[in-house]
């Protein structure tokens, strides 16, 4: 079984968020990037189908050399081969088309993507790829079974969850849940160093759409503390102050 | 402009967020003289189709056949695409709920069109120019994107915008549309849904606890409590990764992002993660006994104190208030 994998660099989940150039563009000044904690899962969970020479796994990022890094982490637990596609990623449109246009060549039996990115929350990649390879999608799993020619998918939906099933390829959305993370271990993290991470060159894709600004959630003023002997003046409050319920 | 509206049902009926699509699409339509047209896939009797009026669609396109009645996102992607090009659309506006996230990008793709998923308020338009503020940094930040391409997707956070009736009456016409056998490819086998519980990300107020709860065993004040308020119930990472609670109730950066109008943290010290989930909450009620947790900081509301005491007691007040 081929696995590919798509993985995203982004600010570790601790990182403060601080933007620069008059609120247009993101501050990397002390900010550690990691694999985005989804696409981890879906690495995890690839990793798990191709243990004991059942599959390979590649994973796939679109960014420039500043990614390297987080490309050899994902080596380190336990990829086979990376491809790096040597571009600032722009939109989603683009980034999906770049990977297309990779897995159209190397015929994936699955390809798997985080549920979203935890930078700009796009949940978007994944299902576009699908639609670029006119195979099927499923956007946020709880739960993958893979069998030699087919899936049966867990997807949340509101208040519970939905079975789905297809046949091969098909193109998931991991969440939490799937698989347990994987941490690299020494031998990994030694190999990692020698596994081939090819660069390529990007294709020609438009873009349609551009971040503009950004904004910070404007601050809360001081809280109200309440006396633990007084709940019911918290339900006045709730009531008439803050008319929520 | 012109604006297509894509409905969501859940066995025939529409939810809040279908109304909230609904309302958001009218103001725009309202700003841009626009005319407003929805869409309804699968089976839904004509006097849930009527509600769309009161929301102030005009005209509500169905399809409805048997192979319909689950959702399949290849094939409700073809069908909304072809009710964009058939109309006309400009713009389409869909819940960024958990099958909306699976369609909006699909339908995006076949209609070359520009994807806002996670919008939170209207747009601004200027001729051509669209641009709308959607969640970045899982909340920890909003970016405003600007929307290039000539057809316009906007996929709309639930519970960010407020439905509003303004009253009307709505056209149903039969829609039909070429589907290939192959956007069937994916099969519902099972539907499990919690009927009695209210849904997290639509949830209006929510009662979440973490690790000073100690235990799952002490979670049956927190539903005590969440059942009072109408509330879902929700946990911090550490709780989900202990196993105490469902993955699917986790909120913070790595899990589920909300904006209910009250959120209620109780034994949740308020890591960076967390905040990030909750931070576009309308008003944070926060119950913890170290008066030093961070999450003191970003609160409205807080009261310092033992959970085990507080909850109970506030259950009780609350269950007063109620029967007043």
């Amino acid at each position: 079984m081929k696995i590919l994998v798509c993985i995203s660099n982004v600010p570790d989940t601790t990182s403060k968020i601080t933007f620069t150039n008059d609120n247009t563009a993101f501050n990397t000044t002390g900010v550690q990037f990691i694999i985005n904690p989804y696409d981890e899962i879906a690495l995890s969970k690839a990793v798990e189908l191709a243990e004991g020479g059942k599959g390979t796994v590649t994973v796939i990022n679109v960014g420039d050399a500043s990614s390297d890094a987080t490309i050899r982490k994902a080596l380190a637990i336990g990829a086979d081969n990376a491809v790096r596609v040597n571009a600032v990623p722009r939109d989603a449109w683009f980034v999906a088309n770049q990977i297309a246009s990779y897995a159209k060549d190397n015929a994936f039996d699955l390809i798997l993507t985080g549920r979203e990115s935890i930078d700009y929350n796009g949940a978007q990649v994944g299902a576009i790829i699908a639609e670029l390879l006119n195979i099927p999608s499923v956007s946020i799993a709880k739960k993958v079974d893979v069998t030699a020619d087919a899936v049966s998918v867990e997807r949340e939906i509101e208040g519970g969850k939905e079975v789905v099933t297809a046949k091969l390829p098909i193109v998931i959305g991991t969440a939490e849940g799937v698989a347990e993370p994987k941490i690299p271990n020494m031998r990994g993290i030694m190999s990692a160093r020698t596994k081939p991470l090819d660069v390529l060159e990007p294709s020609t894709v438009d873009t349609l759409s551009r971040i503009v600004a950004y904004e910070t959630p404007a601050p809360r003023g001081t809280v109200k503390l309440v006396d633990p002997a007084e709940v019911e003046k918290l339900v006045s409050l709730l009531h008439d102050e803050a008319k929520v319920i | 402009m012109s604006i297509l509206v894509y409905v969501e049902n859940t066995d025939g009926k529409f939810k809040k967020s279908a109304f909230e699509v609904v309302s958001y699409a009218k103001a725009i339509a309202d700003n841009t003289n626009s005319d407003l047209v929805a869409i309804s896939i699968g089976n839904v009797a004509q006097d849930e189709l009527a509600t769309l009026g009161n929301y102030g669609a005009s005209k509500v396109l169905t399809v409805n056949t048997d192979q319909l009645s689950s959702f399949v996102n290849q094939a409700y992607a073809s069908i909304i695409s072809e009710a964009v090009k058939s109309t006309g659309a400009n713009l389409l506006v869909l819940s960024n709920s958990f099958s909306g996230k699976g369609l909006a990008p699909r339908i995006a793709a076949k209609l070359h069109a520009a994807l806002a998923d996670g919008a939170l308020s209207l747009p601004t338009i200027e001729g051509e120019k669209l641009t709308v503020k959607k969640t970045a940094f899982s909340n920890k930040a909003f970016a405003t994107v600007e929307l290039t391409a000539a057809i316009k997707v906007i996929a709309l956070s639930p519970n960010a915008y407020e439905t509003k009736e303004t009253g009307g009456t709505v056209a149903v016409e039969p829609f039909t549309a070429n589907v290939a056998a192959t956007d069937f490819s994916t099969i519902v086998r099972e539907i499990v849904r919690a009927t009695d519980k209210v849904s997290l990300p639509e949830a209006e107020i929510v009662v979440s606890a973490g690790r000073g709860l100690k235990g799952p065993e002490n979670w049956g004040m927190i539903e005590e409590l969440a059942d009072v308020l109408g509330a879902a119930t929700a946990c911090s990472k550490p709780v989900s990764d202990a196993g105490w609670r469902p993955h699917s109730e986790h909120v913070g950066q790595t899990g589920i992002v909300v904006s209910p109008n009250l959120y209620i943290a109780i034994g949740i010290s308020g890591a960076i993660q967390h905040l990030a989930g909750v931070s576009s909450s309308k008003t944070i009620v926060v119950i913890n006994k170290d008066p030093e947790a961070p999450f003191f900081k970003v609160a409205d509301y807080g009261i310092v104190g033992d959970a085990f005491d507080i909850v109970p007691k506030l259950t009780q007040a609350l269950k007063a208030y109620k029967g007043n």
